[in-house]
């Protein structure tokens, strides 16, 4: 019923996604079969030139999806962000079925029929246009079916490389941990893949008939798929704001955005659900995004692959300049810090008095801990915080999944739990947040990362990014995420609302 | 005219099919080829179409080396009925009769007055006939469009393998019948292969036995006969049983 509605409230960008789906699959699909048919004709014709082909295109279609963009994305040319690559890795994934039915199809004509062929004296072209291809036909459209439905489904993966698409509503969903978004991707995606397969099966049927409509018909059948690809166009003079795939994240890129259209009149593409760090980060360096929000202890450790290092000003000027030789550019930093937080349940803290983990630990062997599986590995998880600030608990710490945390520790299964600053399941469950006043955790302070060339062509963009520095503290950050993912909020709504309320605040204080 | 001189054959796994064989059929004569399965019948007809080439020797049609010819040009003038018909499934009846002149360039509308012509020839109305689906043919319809297809060009030679194999005695009787008369009005050059005697009795004005790769005999229906070969005699055998029940003809 909520999809219902979903859908209903949606309906432009539904039907935005819905096209563009249908314009990396359409595209995807004719290239293939533009590549596949060739080369399975080739293959049949010449077993032994067939023979690696084919199995080369089997291990293409071995290789996961997402591993795919990843391999691709740094590569000139072929990689970046967006649809190119998108399509190019669904391309990679329709040729195999396409090249085998094609294969199938030739080697399976009765070899009366070739004899007969090339007895009456017809040349090898004539008996690849006017028997063999016929022929394999039926075949091929079968195989073309198949690539199509793959591709539908493949193509949900696409907007983790900012492709678009309706797996943007699967991936923001996911990380909304919203399943009436994951559905309203998934449905429509699962219904669209139902109508190709029927539709192309009709084709299928009509070929093996016997009545063959002859290759009119397979051309018309190219032109329907080709025919989104007329209907896109490109911007110019656009800036474009990339994201990673959670919550926070996306509120951030949506923050970035509207910033820069509202002061700088420039147009902004969104990119808003890259599939983690290293595609932010190759997206960034390859240019296909102009500026994301990045972390600087995930800069420091998964970027540059340095030692960690607790002072917030040294791993700030360390990634300044690392980044700067990669010609890029750190913005002064948002205000918050997303770092790991103990926390302990609100109450607990205001009855006992605690601010900090020092003022935890007499209370400590009394109580219950649960971590994150990763946090209790770590080097800078609780090895190092139980030695640093001599916490010992009443047992060993409970290994726990970071999303039922919160709740088990609002539930009273736990009394101290390792989580995520900037929460919004914080202010949630009133849960508070003890300060690490011996600088136990590296610093994850929020910086706009942005091209320095883009930042020297548009100085107003410049501008703009840095007239939000010190404005973000963790508590509005906890605020705008309690929204999208508690209160099921639109992610540009929340960044809208809070934009408007500095501007207020802003003319108040200064 | 088709001449076989001094022709061997002979491919890897099966080794020596065809050993030094000469043979000429003359302008307008049906010559019938027999012998029993894996006697390299089927072998000759693809050596005369250049299907194959020979491992020693030459074939020559109307006096060229196969080697010398166009093949696609050699081809084209040389109709060819196969044993499994091997009409395409994707075409018509009259797609299929209309093949080789299209291949040759004919206008279109051309090709189609001489396809429907040569359903009229083999006793298929073409009103009725021409547009439907080879799917839809009878074995013996199958193989009179095999004939026509094979006449459409009008072809000087005819190569025909187990052209009526796979039909029942009765269809069999009088395609043999109304082929007879066709030949009698076209008078081509025709090699027909079967390995029923009976039937090369009943069509051939010349018949060749063939026999371990060699060519046995090749003689007149009549003269052959009463050979005593004895590797003519086997092939001889179920007519004289025939004979026997029924009594000689004369």
């Amino acid at each position: 019923m909520s999809l219902v509605r979903f859908l209903a409230s949606h309906r432009a960008e539904v039907l935005a996604l819905l096209l563009q789906h249908l314009r990396l699959v359409g595209a995807s699909t004719a290239a293939a079969i533009a590549i596949g048919v060739p080369v399975g004709l080739l293959a049949a014709r010449k077993p032994r030139l067939g023979a690696p082909i084919v199995w080369l295109a089997n291990v293409a279609q071995t290789i996961p999806s997402l591993a795919m963009f990843g391999f691709l994305l740094p590569l000139p040319f072929v990689g970046g962000l967006g649809a190119r690559v998108a399509i190019i890795v669904l391309i990679l994934y329709a040729l195999l079925p396409i090249i085998r039915t094609t294969v199938a199809g030739v080697s399976g004509i009765d070899p009366v029929l070739i004899e007969a062929g090339t007895g009456l004296g017809m040349s090898s072209r004539q008996l690849l246009w006017r028997v063999q291809i016929p022929l394999a036909l039926p075949s091929i459209v079968a195989g073309i079916r198949v690539a199509a439905v793959i591709g539908v489904g493949t193509a949900t993966i696409a907007a983790a490389v900012g492709a678009g698409g309706l797996g943007e509503y699967i991936f923001r969903g996911l990380s909304m941990v919203d399943s009436t978004v994951v559905l309203a991707g998934a449905v429509p995606a699962a219904l669209l893949a139902l109508t190709l397969d029927g539709l192309l099966l009709g084709f299928e049927r009509l070929y093996a008939s016997g009545r063959v409509p002859r290759l009119s018909v397979t051309f018309a059948l190219l032109l329907l798929m080709i025919a989104p690809l007329a209907a896109t166009h490109r911007s110019t003079a656009t800036i474009r704001v990339g994201s990673k795939n959670f919550t926070e994240q996306i509120v951030l890129g949506e923050l970035l955005a509207q910033t820069i259209e509202r002061d700088t009149g420039l147009a902004v593409e969104r990119h808003l659900n890259l599939g983690g760090t290293f595609i932010a980060d190759r997206a960034l360096a390859s240019g296909a995004i102009d500026v994301y929000v990045e972390y600087t202890g995930t800069a420091d450790t998964a970027v540059f692959k340095n030692p960690v290092e607790t002072d917030a000003g040294r791993v700030l000027e360390r990634v300044r300049t690392q980044y700067a030789t990669r010609g890029l550019t750190v913005l002064p930093p948002l205000g918050f810090n997303n770092t790991f937080a103990i926390l302990v349940r609100g109450a607990d803290a205001r009855r006992l008095g605690l601010h900090t983990i020092d003022d935890a630990r007499p209370y400590a062997p009394r109580w219950r801990a649960g971590f994150g599986y990763e946090f209790l590995q770590r080097a800078d998880g609780y090895p190092g915080l139980s030695e640093t600030y001599g916490l010992r608990f009443a047992e060993s710490p409970r290994a726990m999944d970071l999303s039922l945390i919160y709740r088990a520790l609002a539930d009273r299964q736990v009394d101290l739990i390792a989580g995520d600053a900037t929460n919004g399941l914080i202010s949630a469950y009133d849960l508070a947040v003890l300060a690490d006043s011996r600088h136990y955790f590296p610093p994850y302070d929020a910086v706009p990362v942005a091209r320095s060339a883009v930042l020297l062509r548009y100085p107003a963009v410049r501008d703009a990014l840095a007239s939000l520095a010190g404005r973000v503290s963790a508590a509005d950050m906890r605020r705008m995420n309690r929204a999208v993912d508690a209160e099921h909020r639109d992610s540009a709504a929340v960044a809208r609302e809070f934009l408007a309320q500095l501007e207020r605040n802003g003319q108040t204080k200064e | 005219m088709i001449e076989f001189r001094e022709v061997s054959y002979s491919r890897p796994p099966a080794g020596r099919v065809l050993e030094s064989l000469s043979l000429t059929i003359s302008r307008g004569t049906l010559v019938a080829l027999v012998g029993r399965s894996g006697s390299g019948k089927s072998t000759m007809l693809r050596l005369v179409n250049g299907l194959l080439v020979p491992t020693t020797g030459r074939v020559l049609v109307e006096g060229r080396s196969t080697r010398e010819w166009n093949l696609l040009e050699l081809r084209r003038g040389i109709g060819y009925v196969l044993q499994d018909v091997g009409l395409f499934p994707h075409l018509s009846v009259e797609e299929n009769v209309a093949l080789v002149p299209s291949l040759l360039n004919w206008r279109a509308s051309t090709s189609l007055v001489r396809a429907h012509e040569m359903l009229q020839l083999v006793g298929l109305e073409p009103s009725v006939f021409a547009r439907r689906s080879v799917r839809q043919l009878s074995g013996g319809q199958r193989q009179r469009v095999g004939v026509a297809r094979a006449l459409a060009a009008d072809p000087s030679v005819l190569l025909m393998d187990e052209p009526f194999g796979a039909l029942d005695p009765v269809t069999r009787a009088e395609l043999h019948r109304e082929f007879r008369d066709i030949q009698r009005r076209l008078r081509k050059t025709i090699v027909l292969v079967t390995h029923d005697m009976a039937e090369a009795f009943a069509l051939a004005d010349m018949v060749g036995v063939l026999a371990d790769g060699r060519l046995a005999a090749m003689a007149p229906p009549r003269d052959l006969a009463r050979s005593n070969d004895p590797r003519v005699m086997p092939l001889l055998a179920p007519l004289a049983e025939m004979t026997a029940i029924i009594g000689a003809p004369e």
